[in-house]
C-alpha cells in the first residue's frame, strides 16, 4: 500500500534506451519517495540520469520496468492519452527555456492547460478569472496581454509558473528554472517557488546550481542512473550532518 | 477541448501565416471554382440543346434515305431495282396504312432567290412540305393559314413565310395576299408563321414553305428531277402517343421494306427518333461532363497535396509548440484535431472563396464570354463537400504525424 501522504513513490525504476549493443541504461533501479509538501532538488552531472528521472516523474516518458506511483495512482503503464491527462491535472511544469507559446498573450498561455482539462467544465469567463488570478499571484497582473517577446526572462518564467499552477497540480516539476536567468531574476523566481512551497505545494526541481539547490529542503544526487546521496538541507532538518549540508552548498 | 476553442486555435495558427495560407488554399480555390464554372457551362449547353430538341416537336420519327445503299451516287442515278430511296408515295402509304400516327410530312428543299417589289433575297431556303407540317413540327400560324391537301394535290402556287422572312420582304405591309417571285415562279402568300427561333442550326423563321408538289415541279433541277422523280428528302412522322413509338417504327419498317423490296437487314432507309437524337447529344454532353469531372478532381487532388505539404511543414515548424501543448496536457487526439481542423479550415475557406470565384466566373463567362451558363446549386454543394473531403483526407496524415510526436523530443526541438 502506498502511503497516502506520498506524492511520489518509485520502486526499482529502470529506463533503458536503445537496443542490443547500443543499449544505454539511464536509470537502474531507483527507489524514491517524496512526501506531500516537500521541496526537493535533484542534482547530478550530465548523463547521471536526472533528466530521465524528471521525464518519468513528469509522465512525459514511461519506465522500462519498475513502478511509479503518483499521488496514490500507479502511472507506470498508462498509455499516451492517460499520461496526457495526468500531466494536465496532476503536474505543473516549469522549464529552463520557459516554453511559452510565441505570439500568444500571457493570459492565453496561462489559459492553455485549462482548455485541455477534461474535468473542468467552467465557463470561459471563469477560466479567465482563474488565469488572471494566477498571473496576479506571480506579480504579473499588469502584463496579462503582453506576448512573450515583450516580456523579460524573469517575467516569462513567472508566466510559466502561473501556467503550471492553474490546474492545481499535486506536483510542480521545475527543470533548471533559473538556468536562463540572471542571478537577480533567478533569486526572485526561487523566492516565488519557496513561497509556493510554504503554501503547501510539492516541488521537485532539477538544477546544476548548488546555490539554487539550497532553496530546497532536500537534495538528491544522481550518478550513473542511481541515487548517490539523498539528504535534507541544513536549515530545514537539524538532524542532517554538517558535511551533507556542506556538500549541498558547494 | 471545446469545438469553438479548437477552431479558434486553428484559425490563429493559420492567420499567423496569412500569405502562406492563401497560397495553400489557391489549389482548392481553383479546383472548386473550376467545378462550378464547368458545371454551369455544361448545364447551359445542355439547356440550349434541350430547348432545341423541344423546338423540333415531340414524338417525331425521321425517315431518311440510307445512303450506304441505293440512293444516288455520283456515278449512277437511282439504286438497284425499285430501291430508289424515299418517294412521295411512301409517305402517302405510311399515312394510309400505319396506325398510331397523327401526321406525316415530307419535305424536299431547294434554295432560290425571292423578289418582292424592290427587295431581293438570295439563297432563301424553300421547303416543300405537306399540310401536316405545322402540327408535326409544332409551328403556329400567326396570320393567314397553312395550305391544304387539295392545294398540294393541285400543285397550287401558294406559300407560307417564316416570321423573319416576312418582315424582311414586307416590312410594315401585310404579307398575306401578296405575290412574291421565287426563282421564276410567282407564289401567293397565304400565311405567316409565328416566330420559332433557332432550332439547331436551322433558322425556321427565314424559310419559305410551299406545297411539296410545287417544289417537285418548279424548283428541283430538271436533270435531277428526271432521275429522282418525286423523291423526297425526308419523311417526318408524328406519333400520337409516346408509348406507340416502337410499334409505329416497326410498322413503317415493314411497310417500307415491302414497298422497296429490300430485306430489313439491309434497308435502303433509316429511321431515327427524337430519342435517338437526344441520346446522341446526351452522350456528347456526358463525355464533356466526364472530362470536366476529371479536371476538377485533378485540381482538387493537387490542392489537397498542397495542403498536405504545407501542413507537414507546419508540423515541423511547430514541433516545439506541439511539445508545450503535450506537456500541459494535450492528448494525441487533441493535437490531431488541432491540425486536422487547420487543414479543414484551409480547404473550407478555400472552398468558400472558390464558390464565390466560381459563381462570379460563371457569370462572367455568361456576360463576356458569350457562353450560356446556368449555376447548378448542387454543383456548389458538390464542390464544397469535395473541398472538405480533400481537407480531411490530406490533412489526416500530417495531423496524425503531429499527434504521434514524442513530447520529450518535441520539447527539445529548436
Amino acid at each position: 500500500m502506498t502511503n497516502k501522504h506520498s506524492i511520489i513513490q518509485t520502486i526499482e525504476l529502470c529506463k533503458i534506451y536503445g537496443k542490443g549493443d547500443a543499449q544505454v541504461q539511464a536509470l537502474s533501479g531507483v527507489n524514491l519517495t517524496i512526501e506531500e509538501n516537500e521541496f526537493v532538488a535533484i542534482m547530478g552531472p550530465s548523463g547521471s540520469g536526472k533528466s530521465t528521472m524528471m521525464n518519468i516523474l513528469g509522465c512525459l516518458d514511461r519506465p522500462t520496468s519498475g513502478k511509479y506511483t503518483l499521488a496514490g495512482e500507479d502511472v507506470s503503464s498508462l498509455d499516451k492519452t492517460q499520461l496526457a491527462i495526468i500531466r494536465n491535472q496532476r503536474i505543473g511544469f516549469i522549464f529552463q527555456s520557459y516554453n511559452l507559446l510565441p505570439q500568444t498573450s500571457a493570459l492565453d498561455n496561462v489559459l492553455l492547460p485549462m482548455f485541455y482539462n477534461r474535468n473542468n467544465h467552467r465557463s470561459e469567463s471563469e477560466y479567465r478569472e482563474i488565469a488572471l488570478a494566477a498571473l496576479h499571484a506571480v506579480g504579473l497582473g499588469d502584463r496579462v496581454d503582453h506576448k512573450p517577446q515583450e516580456l523579460s526572462g524573469g517575467q516569462m518564467q513567472r508566466v510559466a509558473i502561473a501556467r503550471a499552477l492553474v490546474n492545481q497540480p499535486v506536483l510542480i516539476l521545475a527543470d533548471e528554472p533559473t538556468g536562463n536567468l540572471d542571478s537577480r531574476s533567478g533569486a526572485e523566481i526561487m523566492q516565488l517557488l519557496r513561497q509556493l512551497h510554504h503554501q503547501g505545494s510539492t516541488i521537485v526541481m532539477v538544477t546544476h546550481d548548488h546555490e539554487i539547490a539550497t532553496y530546497a529542503q532536500r537534495a538528491i544526487h544522481f550518478r550513473d542512473g542511481m541515487i548517490e546521496t539523498d539528504h535534507q538541507n541544513g536549515q530545514f532538518t537539524p538532524l542532517a550532518s554538517k558535511k551533507d549540508t556542506q556538500n549541498a552548498v558547494e | 477541448m471545446r469545438l469553438n476553442k479548437v477552431v479558434q486555435i486553428a484559425w490563429k495558427g493559420l492567420s499567423k501565416n496569412k500569405m502562406r495560407s492563401l497560397l495553400t488554399m489557391l489549389g482548392v480555390i481553383i479546383g472548386v471554382a473550376a467545378v462550378i464554372i464547368m458545371i454551369s457551362i455544361s448545364a447551359g449547353t445542355e439547356k440550349t440543346i434541350e430547348e432545341q430538341i423541344t423546338g423540333l416537336g415531340s414524338n417525331l420519327i425521321f425517315i431518311s434515305q440510307n445512303f450506304s445503299r441505293g440512293g444516288f451516287g455520283p456515278g449512277g442515278g437511282g439504286g438497284s431495282g425499285q430501291s430508289g430511296g424515299l418517294v412521295f408515295d411512301d409517305a402517302q402509304a405510311i399515312a394510309d396504312q400505319v396506325d398510331g400516327i397523327s401526321g406525316v410530312v415530307v419535305d424536299q428543299n431547294s434554295s432560290q432567290t425571292i423578289k418582292y417589289g424592290t427587295v431581293s433575297l438570295d439563297d432563301v431556303a424553300i421547303l416543300g412540305t405537306t399540310p401536316d407540317f405545322p402540327t408535326v413540327r409544332d409551328m403556329t400560324i400567326a396570320s393567314g393559314r397553312y395550305f391544304s391537301q387539295a392545294e398540294v394535290d393541285r400543285t397550287q402556287k401558294v406559300a407560307v413565310l417564316g416570321n423573319s422572312l416576312a418582315q424582311e420582304l414586307f416590312e410594315e405591309q401585310t404579307p398575306v395576299g401578296q405575290v412574291v417571285t421565287v426563282g421564276n415562279t410567282k407564289l401567293t402568300i397565304i400565311g405567316v408563321f409565328e416566330e420559332k427561333g433557332l432550332v439547331g442550326n436551322a433558322d425556321y423563321d427565314m424559310w419559305l414553305y410551299t406545297p411539296i408538289s410545287v417544289v417537285f415541279q418548279k424548283f428541283t433541277p430538271s436533270m435531277m428531277a428526271r432521275v429522282m422523280g418525286d423523291r423526297v428528302r425526308m419523311i417526318y412522322v408524328k406519333v400520337d402517343e409516346q408509348h406507340n413509338m416502337e410499334d409505329v417504327i416497326l410498322q413503317i419498317e415493314l411497310l417500307l421494306a415491302k414497298r422497296h423490296n429490300v430485306s430489313l437487314d439491309e434497308p435502303d432507309f433509316s429511321i431515327t427518333t427524337q430519342q435517338d437524337i437526344i441520346k446522341t447529344r446526351e452522350a456528347t454532353t456526358e463525355a464533356f461532363r466526364n472530362l470536366l469531372a476529371w479536371v476538377a478532381a485533378v485540381s482538387l487532388i493537387v490542392g489537397g497535396i498542397g495542403i498536405m505539404n504545407i501542413m507537414l511543414v507546419s508540423v515541423t515548424e511547430r514541433t516545439r509548440e506541439i511539445g508545450v501543448r503535450q506537456a500541459v496536457g494535450a492528448s494525441p487526439s487533441d493535437i490531431r484535431w488541432q491540425f486536422l481542423t487547420e487543414a479543414l479550415l484551409l480547404s473550407l475557406v478555400g472552398g468558400v472563396i472558390g464558390v464565390l470565384a466560381g459563381v462570379g466566373g460563371a457569370w462572367l463567362f455568361g456576360m463576356v464570354g458569350g457562353m450560356r451558363t446556368v449555376i447548378v446549386p448542387e454543383s456548389i454543394l458538390l464542390a464544397f463537400s469535395s473541398a472538405a473531403a480533400v481537407g480531411v483526407f490530406f490533412g489526416y496524415y500530417p495531423a496524425n504525424k503531429a499527434a504521434q510526436l514524442d513530447p520529450i523530443q518535441a520539447l527539445r526541438h529548436e
